[in-house]
């Protein structure tokens, strides 16, 4: 019966409904899909967003050809954002946004650089064959002078940071996740995705290349977990490995069935081909943590997991997706509330143009999965952007983060060359795009006739260069967006039709000390006008409440708005008992309920 | 916290810096037109002449023969998934196979700019039929897939395509088990690419060779 039903659960999983049927896109339409060419003067495409300002890598960070000195992701403390980089990682203060200010550009070779920042201390990702303990150049010529696992720094002087401890792991890092201890503040862990196979014991003892993903001594399939102690970030050190992918090598069969064909059942005797691997992921690409609501979402290959963190050192999966159209589970990102993630797909590894007109839709975007009570995951559309991007540009749906809209899902996030998108995904079967902002490709198309270059220098730039977004997230009111090639982007919402100027002023209340996209911090909004203004909004766009009432209540706002104390706080009250009665005739219910406990907290917070 | 390695730094007529710089230049740009002849002369023979490796390059000769062999590897992937539409592949699997085509396609790009940029020879997409890499197709496993039709062409592309990847696979491991290889950033990103996506197509060509089985 289990079995029965595992086996239905799996087909299911695999047999996507055809959701593509509204999508007949990416077309060559949009304004994005004809811009021009350039490092940086190429042209601009925008919507619903302005540019503050755009700013040059460092020069330190600036004098490579290919991916050696690429821009990776971004993490965000008090006024510093931290820019990971192939070589090293730029201190940025951001206290002006139109005038961002590098405070110091650090050279450490160490591929790929995903940042992480946790109070005084800066994480790193490392994974690169050339990474070497001392950060230098050159590559590793001895085993022994190799790094791959994580960095830690000491960032308190922002323009002096020191290397305190390299954390070698047997797969490196690709990236990681920090989860706080749940209950001891001195303490944190530090998922670690590497996308390696495991070193050789030669070069770290310990490691192991097996196959049997329930074999404790194997390297593969494990999630490596590091833990930190805060005040003593030199004594941090890998403490287990979390097997949260046993299980999933073997599809299920129906019960007292042989398998046929290839696979891990294939006929003995059968010695043509190489000896089968097993099917699932041996590890994630990325995970996401959201420690609020106790749980991980890992993007991991052929697998979306969720994952039970209530206990950072034993992780718990709960559930697994798989999706054949879904290229490569890559990144993932919670709704607020913790009922639906958003993953997405980076087909061609980000270093290719799968944004074609002729590109699949299915695949290289998003998919929306929904999170039941029993925790087990549904799902539901893709999303791809829905302008068709030239050859020359790297495309594929990348890193981002929630937009703190009250009473809507919209996450930001980096295309590469594809540029910054805005998706709302409220619904998660009606994915839609709200802004965006791209640039023309850095190289011209090949068909166009390039001079020659100048010099060796120049001409490393007139083909394949790799750039775009990385990664664009929203923090304390303007969207930052670290670009590979071109340095570093900061942009601002706009009001349009999709977003309201009070949505946005709503947004602009959160405010975050730290944030560090794969660690997601729980959004709570502040009583205010622009909250409740923000419901009202939306209830008047998408007709959730008869507009002469909405029209008397955006009255009545004003008038609150224009008294003080406790004259303020009665019309707040009386307002909100009229909206209760409202509820029970409301086509959207659940925003008008949301509405009038915003006026409540409101009237409450009214001295 | 910058620190200079001997390596990086040690340049021939080091004492003269910019004379230093353009003679590297001038060698590049022959290099260049020396392997767009040769390119030119050698398209669909036999694989690459003599490798050699600047003084002062990251990369090695097995990176080179890597991404060398990589491009006849992905081109008989491409080949064996345009087979797909011509022989009434389910539609699943004529969409994974469209996906192999459009994904190996943009790599192929990126490994020849590698070379090209690299000074070094950069085979093109008939290099297959002449350079046997881990995990292709024998002459009688394409003649299989070649005279295959509907279901049994579908078992036939998954079972030698996950071969295909698994020899992939086979490729990036023997890479970095050779000395001092993939520590160029290029070819480590690409290399670690290429077992991400390869893993996960792996389990994808899996779940759907299993349901196949239950037909």
């Amino acid at each position: 019966m289990l079995l029965a039903r595992r086996v239905f659960a799996l087909a299911a999983s695999l047999l996507v409904p055809a959701l593509l049927a509204a999508q007949t896109y990416p077309t060559n339409k949009d304004p994005r899909s004809r811009l021009a060419a350039g490092r940086h003067d190429a042209e601009i495409a925008i919507q619903n967003m302005r540019l503050v300002s755009a700013t040059p890598k460092a020069a330190v960070h600036d004098s490579a050809r290919g991916l050696a000195f690429i821009n990776s992701d971004l993490a965000f403390r008090g006024r510093y954002v931290y820019q990971g980089n192939f070589a090293g990682f730029t201190i940025w203060d951001v206290s002006d946004p139109a005038a961002p200010r590098i405070v110091s550009a650090v050279s450490c070779i160490t591929s790929q650089g995903d940042p992480s920042i946790y109070g005084n201390l800066l994480f790193l990702s490392a994974e690169g064959a050339g990474n070497r303990n001392d950060c230098a150049k050159g590559g590793v010529q001895d085993p022994k002078d190799h790094m791959a696992g994580v960095r830690i720094y000491d960032v308190s002087d922002p323009a002096n940071p020191r290397l305190v401890k390299n954390v070698q792991t047997c797969k490196g890092s690709h990236t990681h996740t920090i989860v706080p201890h749940p209950r001891d503040d001195g303490v944190i862990y530090i998922y670690v995705s590497g996308s390696q196979g495991a070193r050789p014991e030669t070069e770290l003892a310990g490691c192991t290349n097996g196959t049997d993903p329930a074999d404790e001594t194997n390297s593969l399939y494990r999630l490596d977990v590091i833990r930190v102690p805060l005040g003593n970030p030199e004594r941090a050190e890998v403490v287990t490995g979390a097997r949260i992918f046993t299980g999933l090598d073997a599809a299920p069969r129906a019960a007292g069935r042989p398998a046929r064909g290839g696979g891990r059942g294939r006929a003995a005797g059968d010695s043509t081909l190489p000896a089968p691997r097993p099917t699932g992921p041996r590890n994630c690409h990325d995970v996401t943590a959201y420690p609020a609501v106790g749980l991980l979402a890992g993007a991991c290959g052929s697998y979306g997991l969720l994952v039970d963190i209530s206990n950072p050192e034993r992780p718990v999966r709960l559930d697994a997706k798989a999706d054949t159209n879904f290229s490569l589970w890559h990144t993932a990102v919670f709704s607020n509330d913790g009922r639906k993630i958003v993953f997405t797909d980076e087909w061609g590894g980000g270093t290719s143009p799968m944004c074609q007109a002729s590109s699949m839709m299915e695949m290289g975007g998003n998919t929306i999965l929904s999170i039941d009570r029993e925790r087990k995951l549904t799902q539901h559309a893709y999303f791809k952007i829905p302008a068709a991007q030239t050859a020359e540009e790297n495309c594929v749906s990348h890193n981002g983060g929630l937009i703190p809209v009250p009473g809507r899902d919209i996450m930001v996030q980096g295309w590469y060359q594809g540029g910054v998108s805005v998706m709302e995904f409220t619904d998660p079967d009606r994915p839609q795009e709200l802004a965006y902002f791209d640039r023309g490709s850095i190289d011209p198309p090949a068909d166009v006739d390039v001079p020659a270059p100048p010099s060796a220098a120049e001409g490393r730039r007139s083909r394949g260069t790799i750039g775009g977004s990385w990664g664009a997230y929203y923090w304390n009111g303007y969207i930052y967006s670290s670009e590979l090639d071109r340095g570093f982007d900061i942009l601002e919402l706009e009001p349009s039709e999709h977003l309201s100027k009070n949505e946005i002023e709503a947004a602009k209340l959160v405010k975050l000390e730290q944030y560090n996209p794969q660690m997601q911090p729980k959004l709570e909004w502040p009583a205010a006008f622009p909250v409740v203004r923000s419901y009202l909004d939306q209830l008047v766009r998408w007709n959730g409440l008869a507009a002469e009432r909405t029209t008397a209540i955006a009255g009545a706002l004003d008038a609150a708005e224009r008294q003080t104390g406790r004259d303020r706080r009665n019309t707040l009250h009386a307002l909100a008992r009229e909206v209760d009665r409202d509820v029970s005739g409301a086509k959207d219910a659940e925003r008008v309920k949301a509405m009038s406990a915003a006026i409540k907290a409101l009237a409450n917070a009214t001295r | 916290m910058f620190h200079r390695s001997a390596t990086a730094t040690r340049v021939m007529y080091s004492r003269n810096p910019s004379f230093a710089a353009a003679l590297a230049a001038l060698t590049l740009l022959l290099a260049s037109a020396a392997t767009g002849r040769a390119q030119d002369s050698t398209a669909g023979m036999h694989g690459h002449g003599h490798i050699t490796v600047p003084e002062g390059a990251l990369y090695t000769v097995a990176d080179v023969k890597f991404m060398q062999g990589m491009i006849a590897h992905h081109a008989q992937a491409i080949h064996m998934s345009r087979l797909a539409e011509a022989r009434g592949a389910n539609p699943r699997i004529l969409r994974l196979a469209i996906k192999i085509d459009q994904s190996q396609v943009a790599e192929i790009r990126i490994m020849q700019e590698w070379l090209r940029a690299s000074g070094q020879f950069a085979p093109d997409t008939s290099s297959w039929r002449t350079m046997a890499m881990a995990g292709m197709l024998t002459e009688a496993q394409l003649a299989e897939l070649d005279a295959a039709t509907g279901v049994a062409f579908d078992r036939a592309f998954l079972t030698l395509m996950i071969q295909h990847h698994e020899g992939a696979l086979q490729m990036v491991e023997d890479l970095f088990a050779a000395p001092r290889a993939g520590q160029e950033v290029d070819v480590n990103v690409f290399a670690n690419d290429v077992v991400t996506v390869q893993t996960a197509e792996i389990g994808v060509m899996r779940q759907m060779l299993y349901e196949l089985s239950d037909r």
